[in-house]
């Protein structure tokens, strides 16, 4: 750039003598030749300056707030991630509780209605079991007091018999009687 | 810039006499002419501008930006992504000159809107030494980083022997042009905006000169002041990028040669 510079100089005594007056305003100025030297330096001087300015000082700034934004934007994910995490955990916990809960629910019901299943049927045997014997008890009764009753229709059988032979004939015969009798009876 | 409605002659505004270069502070550091210029002093508030909305406008840096920072963080996070989408990764470490290349260039040409201001990328020579820098700086760097191998970027793969020496010509030849199609194309869009935004503003005095018919004749080229000052404001951000997203594409050939 410096060789270019030093041809432009060159260039600029050429046309310094060629036009000595007015050369700005007689010919095409941005090629005129003679401001490209100033022109250079200043460029070079300014363009130097933004270049360090922006990447000693502007550009790593913005950088930083950029680079601080996507690690808390990343942060932020990871820990609402995190936080679904602990949600789902729960959710599947209580789930599992409630399954639990349910399942022994069920076996209580289940064990309570056996239990009073059990209690009716012993019950049941028990009363049966009462009522068979008192049924017996009943028979017995009811068997002795028809003998009984048999043992007296024979008694009165044979006193009416007796009775009726002894009105009749005059001749009371008990033992002929009762033959009789048990003949009839039997 | 209304300064030069006195000194032509019949139309009452040079066009050229907004890109006249003036010594401002003569000055001469060891025989290099260093004259302090309208051009310098307009390079100058250019740096100082970006440097101030660079700075201020990050503010306390903070982690929810407010709008000023939004900009800035915009700026730097558009230009890290065109370094790395046309240049690659490893093109990173040129981001801090890519990044000052673009502010200088789009806030040159932004300031070159207003109108007391001087364009300082209206000048070739402007140009041509932005340009010439990247073109040595890319060159240096694919020689630096790959030595004799980086002379692929001259030898496209897949081409038939017999076409072979003509297209590596073509290759060198275009190469070599890039410098001057990178400055021209930034110079020549400055320029001739600017110049066109001059010569309807003449064409509007010269019609208020001429009275109340002129008044009517006025409204035309008015309209058409309005719609190149837009267009203008499109070009010199365009430029801008422009510029920014060849170096890439040129640093990218460094990195990368033979792709």
């Amino acid at each position: 750039m410096i060789d270019e510079a030093m041809a432009q100089e060159a260039g600029e005594l050429t046309t310094g003598t060629e036009v000595p007056a007015d050369a700005h305003s007689s010919s095409f100025p941005p090629f005129d030749s003679a401001t490209f030297e100033s022109q250079i330096v200043w460029l070079v001087l300014s363009f130097v300056a933004l270049y360090l300015l922006m990447s000693r000082v502007a550009l790593p700034r913005i950088a930083t707030v950029l680079e601080e934004r996507r690690d808390r934007i990343a942060d932020d994910l990871d820990q609402a991630a995190q936080f679904k995490r602990q949600t789902d955990e729960a959710i599947e916990a209580y789930e599992k509780a409630l399954a639990e809960a349910r399942a022994k629910a069920q076996g209580i019901a289940q064990e309570t209605r056996d239990r009073l299943k059990d209690e009716t049927e012993r019950q049941r045997l028990e009363i049966e079991a009462r009522l068979a014997e008192k049924i017996a008890d009943a028979e017995k009764k009811i068997a002795a007091t028809r003998d009984s009753a048999l043992q007296n229709v024979r008694t009165v059988a044979v006193d009416v018999a007796e009775a009726i032979v002894g009105r009749l004939l005059g001749d009371n015969d008990r033992g002929a009687a009762e033959r009789a009798v048990d003949r009839e009876l039997a | 810039m209304a300064t030069g409605a006195e000194q032509a002659g019949g139309f009452p505004v040079d066009p050229l006499h907004q890109f006249v270069v003036q010594p401002l502070i003569p000055l001469n550091i060891g025989g290099l002419d260093a004259s302090f210029t309208n051009a310098s002093l307009w390079m100058v508030v250019t740096v100082v501008a970006i440097t101030l909305f660079t700075m201020l406008g990050m503010g306390k840096g903070s982690m929810v930006p407010g709008r000023m920072q939004s900009v800035v963080e915009g700026f730097y996070t558009f230009i890290a992504d065109m370094v790395r989408e046309n240049a690659g990764h490893d093109a990173m470490r040129f981001f801090p000159f890519i990044f000052s290349l673009f502010m200088f260039i789009f806030f040159a040409n932004m300031i070159g809107m207003l109108p007391i201001a001087f364009t300082v990328t209206s000048h070739i020579v402007v140009t041509f030494a932005l340009a010439i820098t990247v073109f040595i700086g890319v060159t240096l760097t694919g020689f630096v980083l790959h030595g004799p191998r980086f002379l692929k970027v001259f030898v496209p793969s897949g081409v038939p022997l017999a076409l072979l020496p003509l297209v590596v010509a073509i290759e060198v030849i275009s190469y070599f042009s890039r410098p001057i199609s990178h400055s021209v194309r930034l110079f020549a869009n400055m320029l001739a905006g600017h110049i066109m935004l001059k010569v309807f503003a003449g064409f509007v005095l010269t019609f208020m000169a001429m009275g109340a018919v002129g008044f009517v004749g006025m409204i035309l080229p008015l309209f058409m002041i309005v719609a190149l000052t837009a267009l203008e404001f499109l070009v010199a951000a365009l430029q801008a990028y422009v510029f920014t997203i060849l170096t890439c594409m040129y640093l990218h050939d460094a990195l990368h040669p033979g792709h």
